[in-house]
């Protein structure tokens, strides 16, 4: 493993600016590379989207930045701290800093919305069971479920569960919230309730947000900076109208919805003809 | 076919020091565990609490077989007073333990795996991590603590309605008499069996609950993954406990 605890002076008059920064990152699973030179840089204060078609490796990303995998080779730092230097103890300390929605929630099924919401502030402090109470009641009423408080996870609906999620993740203030796929499987109404409160969880907040998602027409509304992933690297990046006014074809493909060009339609297979005319071999 | 053999003691060896390191992490974390004794007690109650009916039932029903047969058996020499006697310390020492820990397996553990398998396929377990708390404190420790002290628990449990079950058969069925079963139990019966069945019924408890967490734990995070480990559970744990009740009965005679 590398150890590159020298500061790179070409990168710090942004880093201070920088949440996560990743460098350069190598990723391989089973013989099959995942990523393979991975820029990413998400500033403070800012929506950061990260698109790309499924199997990008948009999720494995994301379990980059929370230090649930190390990568091969490269660099991922968040909050300034280079995850690889951080033994499990910091890594614990460097995730009370951030929140995580998961794309169904994640909810703990043996408790109430109330007490999932409490669940990280009953873990990480020993606040008096009124303010506790008043701390949940007030995300709560921020996500709008104040009135769901005593509903298990079993009685929400997919929107509602996402909700109730947002409200647990931001319950510990935390600077940095990010978001797995949060708008996959919603109806218009929840669709817009989730992207509403992004958008107020960013501004009121000014939490800094990074949004993996490869719903095109929602993150271009509310994104401040987008990254385009394919093929294991950025394939474009910029605000949402610069992504869609590129002239790449892989870009191209991807903004509009094309079904086939640098991503085929085809899966990798032998020549039509001959495998429909020819032997009965499998 | 000797490449074959020998990936698969490979494995085998791979999963052993794979659970033998699981143990010790969840052992570390069980100090903390206990320092939050309602969630132990909760456990406690899922695992033991709510396996009650089955081990009475099957308590009953395997004191009553083992008069029956025991009866049947002592008759032909004549020495049915001794039925007492023959079910106590079949029941003590052999029985209760064993059984205990087979239904343990399949009521408790079965439920410990899938629930655990389940929150680990619906990211319940990652997003703990994301918050910062150790899964393997909040989740795994107390379930392992409390199928630990729910086993022998269930297991004196088991003894006494067995021994009950037995008297019923003997003693009202087929007419042993009564002083006589009690007092040659209570005569013959001393304090290494009772210790005998306790010990054996805590080594199954720990091996019982850890089999259980771990599988569910490291269960693959789908449908099929969580029932292949469910699956695991019963299987490994049962030849576990005939295996370590084997190695323990040799020791204590």
């Amino acid at each position: 493993m590398t150890s590159p605890q020298t500061a790179q002076p070409a990168v710090t008059a942004s880093a201070a600016d920088a949440v996560v920064a990743v460098r350069d990152v190598h990723y391989a699973v089973g013989g099959h590379e995942i990523f393979s030179g991975l820029d990413v840089e998400v500033r403070r204060g800012r929506i950061t989207a990260i698109m790309g078609p499924s199997g990008a490796g948009k999720t494995t990303l994301l379990r980059l930045i929370t230090a649930q995998i190390t990568p091969d080779r490269g660099q991922v730092s968040v909050f300034g701290c280079d995850l690889a230097t951080l033994g499990t103890r910091e890594i614990y300390a460097l995730r009370k800093r951030l929140g995580m929605l998961f794309q169904n929630g994640a909810l703990l099924t043996d408790m109430d919305v109330f007490e999932n919401v409490a669940f990280p502030v009953r873990e990480h402090s020993d606040l008096p069971e009124a303010l506790i109470r008043k701390l949940v009641l007030t995300k709560l009423q921020a996500v709008g479920l104040r009135g769901a408080a005593g509903l298990t996870p079993a009685e929400l609906s997919g929107g509602m569960a996402r909700r109730v999620a947002l409200a647990r993740a931001i319950v510990m203030d935390p600077e940095l919230l990010i978001y797995d796929e949060p708008f996959v499987g919603l109806d218009p109404i929840s669709l817009g309730v989730i992207l509403r409160l992004i958008k107020q969880m960013n501004q009121a907040l000014g939490i800094t947000s990074v949004i993996v998602s490869h719903d095109v027409q929602e993150l271009a509304s509310i994104a401040d900076d987008s990254y385009l992933l394919s093929g294991g690297r950025i394939a474009a990046s910029g605000t949402p109208q610069q992504l869609r006014s590129s002239d790449s074809p892989a870009v191209r493909q991807f903004m509009t919805g094309s079904s086939d060009g640098p991503v085929p339609f085809h899966y990798p297979a032998p020549d039509y003809a001959t495998q429909l005319l020819g032997t009965d071999e499998p | 076919m000797s490449a074959g053999r020998e990936g698969y003691i490979l494995e085998g060896i791979r999963r052993l020091g794979s659970v033998a390191l699981f143990l010790a992490r969840l052992l570390i974390q069980c100090v903390p565990a206990l320092g939050r004794p309602r969630l132990v007690v909760y456990q406690i109650y899922n695992a033991g609490a709510r396996s009650l009916i089955i081990i009475m039932l099957s308590g009953l029903f395997v004191g009553m077989v083992l008069g029956l047969q025991g009866y049947d058996l002592l008759q032909r020499f004549g020495s049915e007073e001794a039925l007492g006697t023959a079910a106590a310390l079949g029941l003590l020492r052999e029985l209760a333990p064993v059984i205990t820990a087979l239904l343990f397996a399949g009521r408790a553990g079965t439920a410990l795996t899938s629930e655990i398998g389940l929150m680990r396929a619906t990211d319940q377990l990652t997003a703990m991590e994301i918050m910062a708390v150790d899964p393997l404190r909040y989740v795994a420790a107390p379930r392992f603590l409390g199928g630990v002290i729910a086993m022998p628990l269930l297991t004196a449990i088991f003894s006494v309605i067995g021994l009950y079950g037995a008297q019923l058969v003997g003693v009202q069925l087929m007419g042993v008499d009564r002083g006589v079963f009690w007092s040659q139990t209570q005569s013959s019966v001393d304090l290494h069996d009772v210790t005998e069945g306790m010990v054996k019924s805590l080594v199954f408890g720990l091996a019982c609950s850890l089999i259980a967490v771990y599988e569910g734990y490291n269960a693959a995070p789908t449908a099929a993954g969580v029932g292949l480990a469910t699956t695991r559970t019963v299987v490994a744990s049962s030849v576990m406990t005939l295996l370590l009740d084997y190695v323990l009965t040799a020791e204590f005679l």
